[in-house]
């Protein structure tokens, strides 16, 4: 009886010490967005006074007009961003699909040796390409250029890989149904297989626009137009500006976060199913 | 079957028709250009108004071993992998033990968690260093408990740490996300039959939990590799590309951006990114020897 009530007793704390620890890793994941937030709501003279109080004393939204007015391409990076992220989502979740159903479906010379390519391709390290891309997209007059931004990436070999493991794993009643009925290959991929395939090109789109979204490395270096500059590059451009006008920035940062956070949240299911889908099918 | 009923040309046309863009943007975007960085690591550029090649032989890789700067970039990236990789991951392991332990609320608690994973680095370096500033959260803690304020940013012995603080965080989450995975697959029979030998919490743990999600830390170990060997947006955030201070941030692809776009010289930095690409193969090889490979 004792040992018993002592075991429960035990487990309790246990369960009150995971809560607590994870409340202190929510806190500490918290803080750095809050104080952003704060900041971005205080006049300068408030930021650099050096006391640390969440609530600003004096609430102002100074700095979110002033941004707009002080950077007048503020609202063209956030275009820019949006048309290269929808369109690189698209036609990846086109694209990518369409190879994967190839590579696990139809029977062509070749397959094993662009499947064995593609896997190949995973390896190699984005910095190695780098150089040369600028070169080809320089060569193609598209540096500084939406499509300069969107070809390169309209294909990505780790999802081309994921989508061929989804399809492999697929009844293939369906679509032997669907060719007795005449459909042509592209007709069944278009109207049995891709709606059946709903999950994983969610997962899949949330991802890609994500981290096309977020892209650093591939701007930095082909885009240097101002006018052409996606948000992360924006944001850079525009700290270098304002060096020390942490108001401007916090409320800069605020602008270019919240539409990724609006996006994450209300796709959050696919997102961390995606997450799990690379981690486990690899 | 009747997939089978199209001729033997039908089946290639189709096939090639399902794959053509593939093959036409990895030719073009990433078969291309890694034959051409062959090429120009053996050239010497010239970049003035059109582009200009003369061979050098392997003088670019020569160059490399004579270059400090490349061994005080490559120095500074394997510290910092050294730190990064094994902290995030035991990071992530906890973190996705504790959400699974039958937690109230484990989806809130996961999105939480996961908020820095899917902000922009861009944003997440300028706001640790609105933190680190002299100015900042961190300085104002510091007075506020009695300690003396510092100037985090300026030393070059902070500025490479400051960033692995910050990168520990927000890449940690998403390798829980993938153990949370791995953990819903290791079959409950096991915990309960060790449960009958009178195994406690932390035995279950070590004795089950690590061994069996092995292939996954295998994974995460090698995607934390891959990831942090390629470290560039927050150093180039943070010194405004220098690499500064005194080049404490300075890492290999920020080195190779230098080199094209400072120095201007292509040929050596197509150099430094073979030499990027050889290190990530081979530590992979090598740890995929330490794991025993993968079980799959």
């Amino acid at each position: 009886m004792n040992i018993r009530l002592n075991k429960i007793n035990s487990l309790v704390w246990l369960k009150i010490l995971l809560y607590l620890a994870l409340a202190l890793y929510a806190i500490i994941t918290l803080i750095p967005f809050l104080w952003a937030l704060s900041a971005s709501f205080k006049p300068l003279a408030e930021i650099v006074a050096g006391k640390p109080n969440f609530l600003p004393n004096n609430f102002t939204l100074d700095n979110y007009k002033q941004i707009f007015i002080e950077e007048p391409l503020f609202l063209r990076w956030f275009f820019n961003s949006v048309i290269i992220a929808i369109s690189v989502t698209i036609l990846n979740l086109l694209f990518n699909s369409m190879a994967g159903y190839a590579l696990a479906r139809l029977k062509f010379r070749g397959r094993r040796f662009w499947f064995f390519l593609i896997l190949a391709v995973l390896a190699v390290p984005i910095q190695v390409t780098l150089i040369p891309t600028f070169l080809i997209l320089k060569t193609f007059g598209w540096l500084n250029s939406y499509q300069g931004m969107i070809i390169p990436n309209m294909v990505n070999a780790t999802f081309i890989f994921m989508m061929r493991q989804f399809f492999v794993n697929f009844p293939k009643e369906l679509e032997e149904a669907a060719a007795l009925d005449g459909l042509t290959t592209f007709g069944i991929f278009r109207h049995i297989v891709l709606p059946l395939a709903k999950p994983a090109l969610a997962a899949q789109a949330v991802f890609i626009f994500m981290s096309s979204w977020n892209n650093f490395l591939l701007p930095v270096v082909i885009l240097f137009d101002p006018e052409m500059f996606t948000l992360p590059l924006g944001l850079n451009s525009f700290k270098g500006q304002y060096i020390s006008y942490w108001n401007y920035i916090m409320a800069a940062s605020m602008v270019f976060t919240l539409p990724a956070l609006a996006i994450y949240a209300f796709f959050n299911r696919y997102f961390i199913q995606s997450v799990s889908f690379t981690g486990t099918k690899q | 079957m009747s997939l089978k009923q199209l001729t033997r040309q039908q089946q290639n046309l189709a096939g090639y028709f399902f794959l053509a863009q593939t093959i036409l943007v990895l030719g073009i975007f990433v078969i291309l250009p890694i034959l051409s960085a062959v090429f120009l690591s053996l050239q010497k550029v010239q970049l003035l108004g059109g582009i200009e090649y003369e061979f050098v032989g392997f003088r670019n890789f020569r160059q490399l071993i004579e270059d400090e700067r490349v061994w005080i970039a490559l120095k500074n990236t394997a510290e910092y992998v050294m730190i990064v990789v094994p902290s995030q991951t035991i990071l992530a392991l906890f973190l996705a033990v504790t959400l699974n332990s039958g937690i109230r609320g484990k989806s809130w608690w996961r999105v939480l968690l996961f908020l820095p994973t899917v902000t922009s680095s861009a944003v997440l370096t300028l706001i640790f260093m609105w933190i680190y500033n002299t100015n900042g959260l961190l300085n104002d803690f510091l007075s506020a408990v009695g300690f003396p304020t510092y100037n985090w940013l300026g030393d070059p012995n902070v500025a490479l740490k400051a960033i692995m603080i910050m990168n520990i965080w927000s890449t940690a989450p998403f390798f829980m996300v993938i153990y949370l995975a791995g953990l819903q697959d290791i079959p409950k029979s096991l915990y309960e039959a060790a449960e009958l030998d009178g195994a406690n919490g932390w035995h279950k743990f070590i004795h089950i939990t690590v061994p069996m999600l092995n292939p996954v830390t295998f994974f995460v170990v090698a995607m934390g590799i891959i990831g942090t060997f390629q470290l560039f947006d927050q150093s180039y955030i943070f010194s405004k590309g220098t690499g500064g201070p005194n080049n404490a941030t300075l890492t290999v692809v920020l080195l190779i951006y230098q080199a094209v776009f400072r120095n201007l010289q292509m040929g050596y930095a197509a150099a430094i990114a073979f030499l990027l690409a050889a290190v990530i193969i081979t530590i992979t090889l090598i740890q995929r020897r330490l794991f025993g490979g993968e079980k799959n």
